[in-house]
């Protein structure tokens, strides 16, 4: 039982994961692009090692792989902070559809 | 003080990483990690963050266990929305940044509302300002006003994170 949720959720994970690679191929500025990256790469990836630690089950395997995940929620978010900033600060524009950049007005 | 924290905190992490101890060389690894914990913990203590004070306050830390569930829900719509975009033959994307403002003052609270916004639905932040401006990249906009941006946006974040951080 126990087998069969940690193979549930790597699959999860992994289908959250390629939703992403699919966002960041299809999505046309370098903002959507992180957007789609950050979220379901994070979350995919939670699920793939919580998945993984629930197949294998001791505890040194479960330990590392909750370190893992938090450092994945902590770091992420940050990079695709600190990847937008710099993209907009080196001057990339949004892309046509946009309807408003209240950072460039007021920078 | 500060540096008992971190050293504790660095230590338990070297623990954890390296757990299943062979019998041989355990009191190696475990030496190890105490070092590498000295270094860690006298180099960089300045740039940790300050406000680990919640760490020790029941009524904050139920509060956090609390926002964990909270936000994971946040995440699970944050990533069926975007496969919804992503997948969707027409791209409804609709993007732009806005700005927002929060009324949060200290630093580890604004810190984790602007992770706490790049992973749910639709947004990223892009810059924080030091007045508690943020700017936001969403993808599907609703408002382009500060307030309702606001209301959109943070509100459902700022009254966990006031109560565990504030």
């Amino acid at each position: 039982m126990i087998d069969f949720l940690g193979y549930m959720l790597v699959s999860v994970g992994i289908f959250f994961d390629i939703s992403g690679c699919i966002g960041l191929v299809r999505f046309p500025d370098v903002y959507n692009r992180l957007q789609a990256s950050t979220k379901c790469v994070t979350l995919g990836t939670i699920m793939i090692l919580g998945g993984t630690a629930l197949i294998i089950g001791t505890g040194a395997i479960a330990g590392k792989a909750i370190i893992c995940a938090v450092f994945i929620l902590i770091t992420s978010p940050t990079a695709a902070h600190a990847i937008s900033r710099g993209a907009h600060s080196a001057g990339i524009s949004l892309t046509d559809k946009s309807i408003i950049d209240r950072y460039a007005e007021e920078k | 003080m500060r540096r008992v924290v971190y050293f504790i905190v660095a230590l338990v992490v070297w623990l954890v990483l390296t757990w299943p101890f062979g019998t041989a060389d355990s009191l190696q690894v475990i030496l190890a990690g105490v070092g590498a914990a000295i270094i860690v913990s006298v180099m960089f203590h300045e740039v940790m963050p300050t406000e680990y004070k919640f760490l020790f306050s029941p009524v904050r830390v139920f509060w956090a266990i609390i926002y964990i569930p909270v936000f994971f829900y946040y995440i699970l719509i944050a990533n069926f929305d975007v496969v919804y975009r992503a997948l969707h033959p027409k791209l409804p994307i609709k993007p732009g940044i806005v700005k927002i403002k929060t009324s949060l003052k200290t630093d580890a609270a604004r810190v984790a509302l602007a992770n706490s916004i790049t992973l749910t639905p639709g947004t990223l932040t892009v810059d924080l300002k030091d007045d508690g401006t943020m700017y936001i990249h969403w993808i599907n906009i609703k408002s382009t006003d500060t307030e309702e941006a606001t209301e959109y946006i943070a509100k459902k974040f700022e009254y966990f994170l006031a109560k565990i951080f504030e």
